[in-house]
């Protein structure tokens, strides 16, 4: 675990004491932020602090979790090639406004991390390049990373004519 | 009447020749989308060697083969693939469904595996495992050969029958709250 203490005096100089909660689990040194500050503290983070790469960007649905209040976790993992600092960046966001700036301008390989949580969740992320669905076929209707999507779906498996011997 | 046969001629009957033909020259169509498809060149290569059944020639243009091999799950998305496949094929053709996944989705019970790819196409043989050894694909091919020979014709009219044109299974996909048994619900209640 490398030690972060100074991206933290960097980051409490530059957006205050308490608009973000830091903490530590099984050495994942974790920052948690308010979605309308996400992408100035990335951008901190990578103009300032050189963490020049971004591992992942991923989402967590907390519907029906205990103790959660929020409904959706993002979860963005950059990293300084540097000094070998690696930092998880939160930020939660509740429905209807399902929407935070895309961090594409700052990483181009985001491209393609944040249209795979929007096919899978339905975030939005404003500014985003090219946001289509990148797994799921485009006629698909609904997200089914959800905790309210049913398992076995609705019945898109299904959805097809049958050939027979005659046709064929 | 009698007729005189010279030496090293044979009689037999048309639709036995075809069919002798054709069962000892199955060419397959390897549609491996999963470790099913290790299994299936594990068959292809020296030490399993389909070669002794007239299967070997691989061909990964549809419009050379007359046995499709599914071996692997088959999603939503690569459905209309596998029915292009399948309809780009050229009569008479036949298909074995390898493997736990493409005959029944198995372990894959989700939004986007096909349950069964005998739902929407012809299936011939299947071949139980996960995934299924050499030897078990091997004997799905000699008793297709077995079938195509009983039942084969020079014309393909064993295609055509209204038995042929029926569904293998009449499964209807289950409504959540109707399955056979109450599946637990990891965490409490949902």
């Amino acid at each position: 675990m490398v030690d972060l203490s100074g991206v933290l005096e960097q980051l409490k100089s530059r957006f205050g004491e308490r608009s973000w909660d830091y903490s530590e689990f099984h050495k994942n040194q974790r920052l948690v932020v308010a979605a309308d500050q996400c992408f100035s503290v990335l951008e901190f983070l990578k103009k300032t602090c050189g963490f020049d790469m971004l591992i992942d960007v991923t989402c967590v649905d907390y519907l029906h979790y205990r103790g959660a209040k929020d409904r959706f976790g993002l979860v963005y993992i950059v990293l300084n090639t540097v000094t070998g600092q690696r930092l998880i960046v939160r930020a939660f966001l509740n429905e209807p406004e399902l929407k935070i700036p895309s961090v594409v301008p700052l990483w181009e390989g985001a491209n393609w991390l944040e249209r795979e949580v929007f096919d899978m969740y339905g975030i939005e992320f404003t500014g985003h390049p090219d946001l289509r669905r990148i797994l799921l076929p485009d006629e698909f209707v609904g997200f089914p990373l959800r905790k309210d999507y049913p398992l076995r779906g609705r019945g898109e498996r299904h959805n097809f004519e049958r050939i027979t011997r005659g046709e064929g | 009447m009698e007729i005189e046969v010279p030496e090293n001629v044979a009689l037999t009957k048309l639709d036995w020749l075809a069919s002798w033909c054709r069962k000892n020259s199955l060419w397959p169509m390897p549609f491996a989308t999963a470790c099913c498809g290790i299994e299936l060149m594990a068959t292809g290569a020296s030490r399993h060697d389909v070669a002794r059944f007239g299967a070997e020639v691989f061909r990964f243009s549809p419009r050379q083969c007359d046995l499709m091999i599914v071996a692997g799950r088959v999603v939503m998305k690569m459905l209309p693939v596998l029915q292009r496949i399948w309809l780009q094929m050229p009569e008479p053709k036949w298909c074995i469904s390898m493997g736990a996944c493409a005959s029944t989705g198995g372990i894959f019970d989700t939004y986007s595996v096909v349950q069964g790819i005998d739902r929407f196409i012809p299936v011939d043989m299947y071949v139980p495992g996960c995934p299924p050894r050499p030897e078990q694909l091997i004997q799905a091919i000699i008793d297709l050969q077995d079938k195509i020979q009983r039942e084969g014709s020079f014309l393909g009219n064993e295609f055509i029958t209204d038995a042929r044109q029926q569904p293998k299974r009449a499964l209807q996909e289950l409504e959540l709250g109707q399955l056979p048994r109450s599946l637990p619900i990891i965490g409490g209640k949902a």
